[in-house]
């Protein structure tokens, strides 16, 4: 089988012009054009270059929709196994428009597409998640480094080989961490990284600290009198028999629980799925993590105003951060919506 | 203090007349096998079985895996504290079978028991599909109380471990290794211009159900203190734990700890390994400060220049990782940490609860969160219902052909923080 390839380019690679011309709408041209050329005899007997679709660039960054679909329309029109964009060096609307045919092409089209371009170009940032972007320099001078790497690439993902690690195979990280099998078990690996580390030569850790999201503390309340609270807890404490199934550990959901007439909550009433804690006391009486007892008594003496009717609930016990933002924006939208002015948040 | 580990290597178990090691085979005379764990009353019922690498066997839910050992000189029985005498153990002989294990397999404890798959694409992510494995099946007593409940299973793996061992002395062994460190004092003689390396040793002891003990003692209660690598093969470190079943350690991974096996391979050729300092991961922060800073206190005492960090469990004692790590890096000691990471199912997540600038020499230990399918098995050895609240499973976790989909996380020793497994995370 001869792999298709199909080769998006902007005006400047397609010999239109510069500045000039970049307003030009999307064409079609038959076989390579510029640096096509090349991937073209890098494919070899492989595959060919069945056709190059142009865009100017500031065309597509004023007209992203229609640009977007008239491009697809085109590459799909060609019947390609394979896309490749660019490269775009350090080129902004280049990378953006790359990065966004790339993106289209891999969710609507559903083929294998490689792009190209200096990790600084904003098109990294915004498509990195979506595509297989090779690094490049910041400038056309790298082309004749960039191209066989994304040949290569394209070709892996035409054949469904298994994908390894970014930095081995040579694209920017999509963001996303994946399992892998090495030579060396971790003990082995931790010695050696402490050895370089110590002597002061290079090493590579396996797994940059994460950045936390820190959020300031809103403002006392200096009154209490009049104030709604709310209850939330990631002690998975929810109504006996879990009726929201959620997961005693790396939780997907969190519920919401009817305190309305509930004065205290009871081992048979409420019980807590948490899996990373010794549920045993808190299964003896839940108002420990969800302390609803105490807070019935100030509300009846008017320390504040009144309780929330209803208590939120999730597992903390290995949640990714991720779900556990979710989870934190939903319920501070819910809560916020329904008037609520203070939340008492308890773990285990 | 010298070991002389003498090892006798099983490839395949068997029931037998007699219990030995006869020609590379574990045989088990079952109902004497039996007797010695039916002595534990807080139990109901017992059996046994046998499985072996390849077979199509599925062992769920899993509390521990044990690696048969005794004295043979130098002490007498195994399991210091428990079954053995509290006297100082790492000197002498001691029998190992080699590529055989004892798992106690019984209905869940705590959540956080996890499965073993004998072949399939489950059996890569965990080192006992590996094993000859004897594997004890057992119910409580109605009504048993939970921590009652993981003490009995804990006791009785103990129990079928050591009896094996007991009766496999006469063994010739297939090797003898031999691990021997000098005194401090004089390590520094040996091969002076090595670096000193000290491993630190987090046990996880953040409540009931989370414990570890050494020489029987309540991990949680100790203050972080040194311990010989020896003692450590010698079963002075247990698990009694409950946490989740990728990144615990069972008494088997502290038997086999890899970082003492790497350190003693490195000692006197690129390092001196100067001890192990174990300490604890307790919930309240005042322990956590004061357990950290006393453990940078020892490494210092000790003159090492660089540090192994190895995590059990994750989440909470990642606040102890990183506070061990900052303080051992504030005192110029360089620094390596093993860790696992939470990314969530599609990786994009961060992975650690709490982070320091310090930990800039990481060796990652996998994503707990990926989710691997593994089909049905032949035969399936406990209670394969409980993966729906295992930590890893969920509702629908189990297919109504028998396979499962699930976390990587419900599979035993999966993300091993020990850096047992060659598993790793990284970019794609």
């Amino acid at each position: 089988m001869t792999i298709r390839v199909v080769h998006y380019i902007n005006q400047f690679f397609a010999g239109l012009g510069g500045e000039d011309t970049a307003h030009v709408p999307p064409e079609s041209r038959d076989g390579f054009v510029g640096p096509g050329m090349q991937i073209d005899s890098l494919l070899g007997e492989e595959g060919t270059v069945v056709g190059t679709v142009i865009c100017g660039d500031s065309y597509y960054g004023e007209h992203i929709e229609e640009a977007r679909a008239d491009v697809l329309e085109r590459i799909r029109a060609f019947e390609p196994d394979l896309v490749i964009a660019g490269p775009a060096f350090n080129a902004g609307r280049y990378g953006v428009a790359c990065g966004d045919v790339s993106s289209a092409v891999s969710r609507e089209l559903e083929l294998p597409v490689v792009t190209a371009m200096y990790p600084e170009n904003p098109g990294v940032e915004m498509y990195a998640k979506d595509a297989y972007i090779v690094p490049t320099v910041d400038s056309v001078r790298g082309m004749r480094k960039a191209l066989p790497a994304m040949v290569q690439l394209g070709l892996k993902l035409v054949r469904n080989e298994e994908m390894g690690t970014a930095e081995e195979e040579g694209y920017l990280s999509r963001g996303r961490r994946q399992n892998f099998f090495f030579e060396k078990n971790g003990a082995e690996r931790a010695i050696e990284m402490a050895l370089l580390k110590l002597r002061g030569e290079a090493f590579r850790t396996e797994f940059e600290m994460p950045v936390f999201d820190k959020v300031s503390p809103a403002p006392a309340i200096a009154d209490l009198a009049g104030i709604t609270v709310a209850l939330v807890n990631s002690g998975g404490v929810v109504p006996a028999g879990n009726p929201d199934r959620i997961e005693v550990s790396a939780a997907s959901k969190f519920g919401a629980y009817q305190l309305a007439g509930l004065s205290d909550l009871t081992g048979i009433s409420h019980e807590s799925v948490h899996g990373g804690y010794d549920r045993t006391y808190v299964n003896d009486d839940p108002d420990r993590v969800v302390p609803l007892d105490v807070l019935r008594e100030m509300e009846s003496e008017g320390v504040f105003g009144k309780l929330y009717d209803y208590f939120f609930a999730t597992v903390g016990t290995g949640t990714p951060v991720k779900s556990c933002t979710r989870f934190g924006q939903e319920i501070a939208e819910r809560l916020k919506k329904d008037g609520v002015d203070a939340v008492l948040l308890t773990s285990t | 203090m010298r070991l002389e580990l003498h090892k006798v290597r099983v490839k395949d178990v068997q029931w037998g007349d007699r219990t030995c090691v006869r020609d590379g085979t574990l045989f088990v005379n079952r109902e004497e096998a039996l007797d010695a764990v039916r002595v534990e009353e807080r139990l109901k019922s017992f059996s046994l079985e046998l499985v072996r690498p390849g077979e199509s066997v599925r062992i769920i839910p899993v509390k521990d895996v044990l690696e048969p050992r005794c004295k043979l000189e130098g002490g007498e029985g195994f399991f210091p504290g428990f079954l053995g005498d509290v006297d100082t153990v790492g000197e002498g002989k001691t029998l190992a079978l080699s590529g055989a294990a004892v798992i106690t397999c019984a209905p869940v404890v705590g959540f956080q028991e996890g499965f073993i798959d004998m072949r399939g694409p489950g059996a890569a992510y965990t080192p006992f599909s590996e094993t000859n494995n004897v594997v004890l099946l057992a119910e409580p007593v109605d009504d048993l109380e939970k921590h009652e409940y993981e003490a009995a299973l804990r006791m009785t793996g103990f129990r079928l471990s050591l009896y094996l061992a007991e009766q496999c002395r006469e063994s010739v062994a297939d090797e003898v290794e031999v691990f021997e460190l000098p005194a401090l004092v004089n390590s520094k003689d040996k091969a002076d211009d090595l670096p000193g390396f000290v491993y630190i040793y987090m046990l996880q002891s953040q409540g009931l159900l989370h414990d570890t003990y050494v020489y029987g003692v309540d991990v949680k209660k100790i203050l972080p203190t040194l311990i010989h690598p020896n003692e450590v093969m010698d079963g002075a470190i247990l698990s009694g734990n409950c946490v989740s079943a990728c990144d615990k350690n069972t008494t088997f991974h502290h038997l086999n700890n890899p970082v003492i096996r790497e350190l003693y391979r490195r000692h006197g050729k690129d390092l001196r390994f100067l001890g192990v300092i174990i300490t604890n991961e307790n919930v309240i922060l005042v322990d956590k400060k004061r357990s950290s800073s006393y453990t940078t206190k020892l490494a210092a005492l000790v003159g090492a220049d660089a540090a192994v960090v190895t995590e059990e469990g994750y989440g909470n004692p990642d606040t102890d990782l990183v506070m061990n790590c900052r303080k051992l890096e504030g005192q110029g000691i360089r620094t390596v940490l093993i860790t696992d990471e939470a990314a969530g199912p599609d990786g994009a997540s961060q992975g650690l609860a709490d982070a320091v600038s310090e930990a800039d020499a990481v060796v990652s230990a996998g994503n707990v969160n990926a989710i691997v399918e593994v089909p049905p098995m032949d035969c399936v050895l406990g209670w394969p219902e409980s993966i729906a609240t295992l930590s890893g499973g969920f509702d629908g976790s189990l297919g109504e052909d028998g396979s499962i989909r699930a976390e990587i996380q419900a599979i035993i020793g999966s993300t091993n923080e020990l850096g047992f497994s060659r598993i790793g995370s990284r970019w794609v």
